[in-house]
Parts: C-alpha cells; sequence; structure tokens
C-alpha cells in the first residue's frame, strides 16, 4: 500500500522537511538519507519524528548493540533471552519463572529529581507485570555529586521520596539499593531503578502482534503531552539548554499503576491477550513498532481514538507522548467484551484504537486522515533501525591509575581511618534513606528482620525465595573498566551467595558518558568485557537491562562509568537465608579468602588520602569463585551463624557492621604477613566474615582444611562489647553505632 | 466460627497480606472464613467482623481515607458498626475510620514530614477491647509501622474522653513497655497507636500486624491482636 502523495502533504510543517529539521530531531545525515531510501521519499514531520525517537539512542542501541551482542546470554534457566522480552525471564522451578530488570531515569531525575526517580519506578513495575509477572520487589541503585551541596540535598531527597511515594503507594516493597556519593555525578546523578515478579510459566504474556483483524486497544490513562521526545532527551549530553525540556519530563501516579498493575494481570488471565507492551520510552510509536515487527505484521491506528488530556494534541504529539500508566494491547478478536469488563471494573480507560493488518507497515490515521505511513520493521532494534560501530581508545588517565606506588603511603593512624570509613556517607547506614520506603508490604521480605547482603523475598506458596542485589563501585570501574566491572559481577554474585542464595541471572544498567568520545567508548567496551568474563565465570546469563549513555554535562566530563550489576539469586529452601549479623558473644570469626597487600581504589586511599587515580582492586575470578563455593556449602551444611562480604571499607567496615545490630564487639588478629592498612582497610575481592558457633567449630575447620581449596584464616571472636579490638588493643567501640546510623539524616533530614 | 472479611479498595495493598495471617490465626480446616469484600458493592456477605486493610485506597492525593469514607461498601461497614459490628482499620484503614468519624482522633502527617517504615514497639493501654484482651499489660510487643500520615491528633478534651472511656488500646512504648517520647515515631498524641470508639466494637490502629504474624518473617508479636479479634469477637 503506498500513501507517499497523502502523507507528504499532510501537515503545515511538511512545507520544507530537510536535513536541518532532522537535525534538529537529533538525527545524523547518514540516518536521514536512510529514512528517506527506506520511505523512497521525504518523510513529513510526523514521521520524522517517529524516526527521531525510535532511532534515539535509548530505543535503537544503536551505538551499543555491536557490544552487547557479545554478552553471555544462554543458561538452562532462560524463558526470554535478552531484548526478546520487555524484561528478562528465568525459571525458578515448580512451574515459576522470575521477570527481572533494571532501567536508568537519569536525565529525568537530574531536572525534576521527584517525578524523574517516581516514573523510573512505574517504568520499570510495567515492564515486569506487561509480562504477566505480579512483582514482588524492588531495588534502586542511586548516585549524586557532593553531599555537603544544597543542589546535591535537593536531588537526594527529591528522589528519595519520589522512589518512596510511587513504590509505596503502588505495593510492592523495596529491599535494598545502592547509593554513593562522588563529584563526577555532581551534574548528572544516576538513578536506576530495579523489580523483580512472579509469573506462572504457561502464563507468560509477550510483546507481539498478529492475526489480522485483531483489535488494538490503549489501556490506563489517558495521554498528554508530557515527556514528548522525552526518549530524544535522554540520548544527549545535560546542558544548559535541558531545563527548558522540561515538558520532557513524565508526570506519575502511583494509583493509576497499582489498578493498571491489577487490570493487566487479570487480562492476561483470561487468555485472550495476543500481546501486550507497556508505554514507556517513545510512547505509542514504540509500542505498536517494536510489536508489529516482533510478530511480523501491521497496524492500522486511528490517533483520533486516544483518549487524551488536552484538547489539539497533534498526531506527533500523540505518538510521541510518554504519558505515565498506558499499555498498549492487541485483543483475540471475539474476546473484546471480557477484556473491556476487565478494565471497566477498575475505572480504566480501555479505547480501540486500531487492527492489526498483513501489511508489515504501520498506518496512522487523524480524523481519517493518513498521517504516517511506515514500515514496522525498519524501525525497531534488529530490524532496520542503524547500527554504529564506534571508534574507542585508552584514555590518558589509565597511565596514572598504573603509576600509583602502595609502598609510598606510610601507615596511618588505624582509628581515625576507622572512624572517617564509618562515617563516610557512602559507607555509613542507609537507614535514612530504607525507612522511607516501604519494605515490608507483601509480607515475604525476609531481610527486615534479619538483614543479609542481598534482598530476599519469599515466593508466596512455595518454599523458595529470591536474592536479589545492585552493585557497582564506579571508582574501581573508572580505574579498570574491565576488572571493575567483573568485580561489579563477583561482589552482586558474593552478595547473593551470602545471603544463602545461588546467582542465576543478571540485568545490567550500562551509565556511561557520550559515546561519541572514543575514551568513554573504551570504557564501555572494556566494561562489557569484563561483564563477559565474569558473568561465564558464575554462570549467570544477562537477561537484559538499560545502556545509558550521555551521563556527562557538557563542561565537567564524563560521570564515572558505571555499570549497575542487578543480580538475580535463588534460594530453593527459603530456610537457608543467612543474615549478616553476629549472634551471641563466643562465637568465632573467620576470614574466607585471600589477604593481600592491595589498597587500590579504597574508600580509604580515595577519600582519607586523597589519591584519586589508583589500580583497581585485587581480583582472581577463580579463587573468588572457590570462595562463594565454600560460603555456600557452610551455609547449607549449617556451619555459620552469619555471612558478611568485604566491601566498601575493607575488613573493619564489615566487622563491624556484623556487630552492630545487636551492639556486640569482636577481637581480633592481623595477619603480619600484610600490610595492617591493607588487611583493615584495603577492598581487595573475595573475602567474606563468617561467625560460627563454637559447638560448630572442630566441624568448621575440618571441612575448610579438608574439603575448602581457599586461603582462610581465623580471626578472632564476638564479644559482647562495646569495643572492637585489633592486636589486643581497642581501636573504637559501639559507640560509633549512633554516628554510622545518622550520617545520612544530619545530612539530608 | 468467624466470618471475617477484608474489603479491597482500588489502592489497597495490604488486603493480601491481611488476609494470608488471618487465614493463619482463623484456618478454614476450623470452620473460620475469610472473605473479600469489593469496594464498589453493597453486600457484607454476613461477616462477623470487617477489616479495612492498609494501602492508598483511591490514591489518597487529598488526605489519606478522605476519598474512600464515600465509598458504597463503607456506607455498609457504617451501618455495620452503628448497629455494633466488630471493624477493624490498620494503618490506611485506620485513616479511613478517622474520616468517617467511626473513631475518634485524625491522623495528620508525621512530625518528620517523611513516610516512615520500622519495627516499631506497642504496649497494651488496657486488656478491657477484643482488640488487645490477648496482651499481657505492660509488655511490649514488636509491630512494624509503615505510613506518612500517621500522627493521631485529638484536643485536649478528646484525649481526656478518651481516656475515661478507657479507648486508648494501644501505646507506643520503647523495648521494655515504658511509653516514652523517644519511643513516639510520628508524634502521636500521648504516644497513640490505636484508639476504639466509645463503644468499643470499632478500632483503628497504625502499626501493621499482619507483617507481624510470621515466624518465617522472624515476628510473631501481631498475633497479639488477630488471635484478640478472634477470640474477643465472641463468635
Amino acid at each position: 500500500m503506498s500513501s507517499s502523495s497523502a502523507t507528504t502533504n499532510n501537515q503545515s510543517s511538511n512545507a520544507a522537511i530537510t536535513f536541518r529539521t532532522a537535525q534538529k530531531l537529533g538525527l545524523l545525515e547518514e540516518e536521514f538519507e536512510r529514512i528517506k531510501e527506506i520511505l523512497g521519499r521525504v518523510p513529513n514531520f510526523t514521521e520524522l519524528s517517529i524516526f527521531s525517537v525510535m532511532w534515539s539512542e535509548h530505543c535503537s542501541y544503536k551505538n551499543s548493540i555491536v557490544w552487547l551482542k557479545t554478552l553471555p546470554k544462554d543458561s538452562p534457566r532462560m524463558l526470554a533471552k535478552a531484548g526478546e522480552e520487555n524484561a528478562g525471564l528465568v525459571d525458578i522451578g515448580g512451574g515459576l519463572a522470575c521477570s527481572f530488570k533494571i532501567e536508568s531515569h537519569n536525565h529525568p531525575s537530574a531536572l525534576e529529581p521527584y517525578q524523574g526517580a517516581a516514573t523510573g519506578v512505574g517504568g520499570i513495575n510495567r515492564d515486569i507485570f506487561t509480562m504477566g509477572a505480579r512483582p514482588i520487589a524492588q531495588l534502586n541503585s542511586l548516585r549524586f555529586g557532593n553531599p555537603d551541596l544544597e543542589r546535591t540535598k535537593w536531588l537526594v531527597r527529591g528522589v528519595v521520596k519520589g522512589i518512596g511515594d510511587y513504590g509505596n503507594a503502588f505495593g510492592v516493597p523495596t529491599v535494598g539499593g545502592e547509593l554513593y556519593f562522588d563529584d563526577c555525578y555532581q551534574v548528572n546523578p544516576l538513578v536506576n531503578a530495579f523489580s523483580a515478579g512472579i509469573v506462572e510459566v504457561d502464563k507468560v504474556a509477550r510483546a507481539t502482534s498478529y492475526g489480522v483483524g485483531n483489535p488494538v486497544y490503549i489501556v490506563g490513562s489517558a495521554t498528554g503531552k508530557d515527556g514528548i521526545h522525552g526518549a530524544t532527551f535522554a540520548s544527549e549530553d545535560i546542558g544548559a539548554h535541558s531545563a527548558a525540556k522540561l515538558p520532557a519530563v513524565q508526570v506519575g501516579d502511583p494509583f493509576q499503576e497499582k489498578l493498571l498493575l491489577e487490570a493487566t494481570l487479570e487480562a492476561i488471565a483470561t487468555g485472550y491477550v495476543i500481546g501486550i507492551q507497556d508505554m514507556g520510552a517513545a510512547g505509542i510509536i514504540c509500542s505498536t513498532s517494536e510489536m508489529s515487527a516482533k510478530g511480523e505484521h501491521g497496524m492500522t491506528i486511528w490517533l483520533d481514538k486516544v483518549p487524551t488530556r488536552q484538547a489539539d494534541m497533534l498526531p506527533w504529539e500523540i505518538l510521541l507522548s510518554e504519558s505515565q500508566e498506558r499499555m498498549l494491547v492487541v485483543i483475540d478478536k471475539g474476546h473484546e467484551q471480557e477484556i473491556k469488563a476487565i478494565f471497566d471494573k477498575w475505572d480504566l480507560n480501555c479505547a480501540l484504537i486500531g487492527e492489526v493488518t498483513n501489511t508489515e507497515r504501520l498506518h496512522f490515521y487523524m480524523h481519517g486522515e493518513l498521517v504516517a505511513d511506515v514500515p514496522a520493521d525498519d524501525l525497531v532494534l534488529g530490524g532496520g533501525a542503524p547500527v554504529y560501530h564506534r571508534e574507542y581508545k585508552e584514555p590518558a588517565y589509565t597511565a596514572e591509575v598504573a603509576a600509583f606506588n602502595p609502598s609510598k603511603v606510610p601507615q596511618p593512624d588505624y582509628a581515625s581511618v576507622a572512624n572517617h570509613l564509618l562515617t563516610h556517607p557512602n559507607i555509613a547506614s542507609r537507614r535514612w534513606v530504607a525507612r522511607q520506603y516501604d519494605s515490608m508490604v507483601g509480607t515475604g521480605t525476609l531481610t527486615t528482620n534479619k538483614p543479609s547482603d542481598a534482598g530476599v523475598v519469599m515466593v508466596k506458596g512455595t518454599n523458595k525465595a529470591i536474592a536479589i542485589c545492585v552493585d557497582c563501585n564506579g571508582r574501581y570501574v573508572h580505574a579498570n573498566p574491565e576488572k571493575g566491572t567483573a568485580i561489579a559481577v563477583a561482589e552482586a554474585a558474593r552478595n547473593v551467595v551470602c545471603s544463602g542464595g545461588t546467582p542465576i541471572a543478571i540485568t545490567n544498567n550500562l551509565n556511561f558518558g557520550n559515546p561519541y568520545n572514543p575514551e568513554v567508548y573504551w570504557q564501555f567496551v572494556s566494561a562489557i568485557k569484563g561483564m563477559t568474563t565474569a558473568c561465564l565465570k558464575f554462570g549467570t546469563p544477562v537477561t537484559g537491562g538499560n545502556v545509558s549513555f550521555y551521563n556527562q554535562s557538557n563542561d565537567g566530563g564524563a560521570v564515572f562509568p558505571t555499570p549497575t550489576i542487578g543480580m538475580l539469586g535463588l534460594l530453593d529452601n527459603a530456610a537457608n537465608h543467612t543474615g549478616l549479623a553476629f549472634a551471641q558473644p563466643d562465637d568465632l570469626i573467620y576470614l574466607l579468602g585471600p589477604s593481600t597487600d592491595d589498597i587500590g581504589s579504597s574508600q580509604y586511599v580515595y577519600s582519607y588520602l586523597g589519591i584519586k587515580l589508583s589500580t583497581a582492586p585485587y581480583l582472581d575470578l577463580d579463587i573468588e569463585w572457590n570462595v562463594q563455593q565454600v560460603v555456600s556449602n557452610s551455609i547449607k551444611s549449617g556451619y555459620i551463624q552469619s555471612a558478611h562480604d568485604v566491601s566498601d571499607g575493607g575488613l573493619l567496615v564489615t566487622l563491624a557492621e556484623s556487630a552492630m545490630p545487636k551492639d556486640l564487639g569482636f577481637s581480633i588478629q592481623t595477619n603480619p604477613d600484610v600490610r595492617k592498612d591493607a588487611f583493615l582497610f584495603g577492598e581487595g575481592q573475595s573475602r567474606v566474615v563468617v561467625s560460627v558457633s563454637p559447638g560448630q567449630k572442630a566441624e568448621f575447620e575440618r571441612y575448610l582444611v579438608q574439603e575448602a581449596n581457599i586461603p582462610w584464616a581465623k580471626l578472632g571472636v564476638v564479644t559482647k562489647g562495646p569495643a572492637y579490638v585489633v592486636d589486643g588493643q581497642e581501636l573504637i567501640n559501639n559507640s560509633i553505632k549512633d554516628a554510622y546510623d545518622t550520617v545520612l539524616e544530619k545530612l539530608f533530614g | 466460627m468467624a466470618k471475617f472479611g477484608v474489603v479491597v479498595f482500588p489502592g489497597s495493598n495490604c488486603d493480601e497480606d491481611m488476609v494470608l495471617a488471618l487465614r493463619s490465626v482463623a484456618p478454614e480446616a476450623e470452620g473460620h472464613q475469610v472473605i473479600k469484600l469489593w469496594h464498589k458493592d453493597h453486600d457484607l456477605q454476613g461477616v462477623d467482623v470487617v477489616i479495612l486493610p492498609g494501602g492508598f485506597s483511591y490514591g489518597d492525593y487529598l488526605r489519606s481515607g478522605a476519598i474512600a469514607r464515600f465509598s458504597p461498601i463503607m456506607t455498609e461497614v457504617i451501618n455495620f458498626a452503628n448497629k455494633g459490628g466488630h471493624v477493624m482499620g490498620v494503618c490506611n484503614g485506620f485513616q479511613i475510620l478517622a474520616e468517617a468519624g467511626l473513631v475518634p482522633g485524625a491522623l495528620l502527617h508525621n512530625t518528620g514530614r517523611s513516610f516512615i517504615c520500622r519495627n516499631v514497639n506497642v504496649t497494651a493501654t488496657t486488656t478491657n477491647s477484643p482488640f488487645s484482651a490477648e496482651a499481657v499489660p505492660g509488655q511490649a510487643y514488636t509491630i512494624p509501622i509503615a505510613h506518612g500520615e500517621g500522627r493521631f491528633f485529638i484536643n485536649a478534651d478528646g484525649l481526656k474522653s478518651l481516656q475515661d472511656n478507657d479507648q486508648i488500646i494501644y501505646q507506643y512504648c520503647d523495648a521494655t513497655g515504658q511509653v516514652t517520647d523517644d519511643a513516639n515515631p510520628n508524634g502521636s498524641v500521648y504516644n497513640i497507636a490505636g484508639v476504639s470508639n466509645k463503644a468499643g466494637n470499632v478500632f483503628g490502629m497504625m502499626p501493621h500486624p499482619e507483617r507481624a504474624a510470621s515466624a518465617l518473617l522472624g515476628n510473631t508479636d501481631g498475633f497479639v491482636v488477630l488471635k484478640g479479634l478472634l477470640m474477643g469477637v465472641g463468635v
């Protein structure tokens, strides 16, 4: 069906569509030429807008897909591979699957922290329930600039409140997350939201469309002018002009989302839903094109039938609007009434806006007039969307990293370092944030009364639980992107293992600077390589995720490369859940894993000593794997009372965090063969602190000696406190707990 | 044998948690029933006890519970309560009861202005209520709160009336059961965590007993409220 004459004359703005128009919409010259080739004519403004959002980085992954394809995607548990569906889908046994994903809302949150973060939470949850899965747990990963600055405080308060207000009302517990501060995030904070849901394997809904004549419905909220060109906005640097893009930030309504959740799950359960996709980035055009391309069909859509919030919306505005809490649903013809009744029950819009055709093209009409005619497949990733190989080169700063010489660092005042670390905003208690999130709704959260390294949530109706965490230390990745990213995967896996789970898959949120900068792209490529190596080691395929480029300011350079890893782990028996807290005095404390002289990129070196560039911490993936197996076996054999991994701040912080929950103390010996600052504060990887009751000591040590092929040490004992004793002397004591607990509320409360 | 009805408003999100917790204290195997009641209905289906669960009833963009009180089911709940039927509201359910005038007082924004989710301790101020009949006087029970608008407010005359009529059922306390200012998480008048109406058949509390009703989750202190309810309603 050709309609070029109709479509080129339908809008006043068509008068002179030139490359200049395309450029204003963020398209490159080669892309404009390609669009003309695909259509066989000059696009009209509506069509040009369609291509500009669908070919934006946010939707097309055009600058990243070449490398994303190299990530490991296979495992016997995978039910949907990366990019196939709205979120990853992993078999967890018993006829159930877990759908999980992480997504960024960095740029909206930089301008309007409350709505930016809130709609990030809304968007990621829609990705989960559009697959038929009921979300059961959420996490978030946040990065901000200097916590002492007023702008940072405004951002932190707004983002935390936005996440809380949306997630709390929506009714899915937020069970953990990450929060770091560094000057590199001053202009461009990172706000990544993660959600996981459970679905019966045979009730999974797909983002597809087929069956000529099947009706196409839009359900949920009405469409307004908010968020137009949000996807394009996410695909450029933040600069002085960005505040003018405020209408590109969407507004969230968690109550509508809750209704949409219940109605969507009821609709999918009828079996009459052919395909369904939420409206995220690029709104209607994204859903119609991706579903049609997947199902190898076309659609006719009548844009004037779309319920709108404002009068006189133009066709391209309706197509590109990123109004929240909407879904596109293709229904098996003849069952419209059953589906409509469900949306009526929940008082939601359910409007017929089109039908499936056999053309493999999208025909958009407004009041009977054809306003756009585009081939679906040419718009989407994996179809005709552009794919670029970007050049990359190692940045100069890595030479400075390599020049770091720890032997020139003298031994510090250990008590002073301990105080610095335990009251540092990157390490101190997250209590001020955590209490603003409902972590208990759903009555499945095992980590409320027994905190552990990962959040652990029951799969209701079974003995299983999922263990989830988000991890990335951008400082490590900046120092060495390949190794730093491998560390992020290793630490996430370690957190799952210490909680009693088995790592099974990851999702990733790749936050980087401008991909057209070869040094930034080198960081990206290196990170992908490191992630690949580590994921292969742990058998955790990448189920999907999100790429967020352009995280930088026009004047301040790029953020630390921050490839946040969202790890999904499984506890086949929730009784294996293991906490991080020491249980009682006289229990023995062991360190599993290697003690090294490494202090590189530690919080100690970075902020206490003020050395901004140093090598990434020690990591040996084989040793890491072995340590995790020993921890896992020790939990399953019932040897240990607690397990807590050594991460930010090093061993002393780990011990303190294990001692604080029950107001206990400890007495440990350092290793004379290891430099003492590295032993206490180094962030070398693959270490776990476990505690063992005296009655289990013999069995546990027998196991370590005879079966565990890892370095280990008996560190000391848990005491009734309050002193934290190192080598016979009180270093600090439990009175630090109050300072540790209140750092964030003093800054932001 | 008791039949419990848990009201589902469109934005309720603790309804399922409440149903599961009630079923654990009132199992079907023993002849009890726990059903859900839909906000658009006018039929209470013969329940003995109505529970208004936590959540955000109709979004709560106005005041929490301000719209829910006008829903069809609430017309019936109000009639039921006025005839002496037992009604319990938890969190948003408490807010709805207060908006409907079924219990005295109002729930205002927490003094800190922030949403607070954490374990707190409560102690029974009286055991002359079916909602606290199982409690040991002076003992602290750990039951979590999760709310932004949970600061119980009533004027001095109202407070005196509550005291005179033994309507203060639970108060926030420390781990040893002492009712102290430090133990007050949200600025509630007189540390009030739960109150009843004058007749004693309608009760609202901000803490969530259904979140403290599972050995697996490491806390069963909420049973003191739920079991008391089962015993105390005398059905």
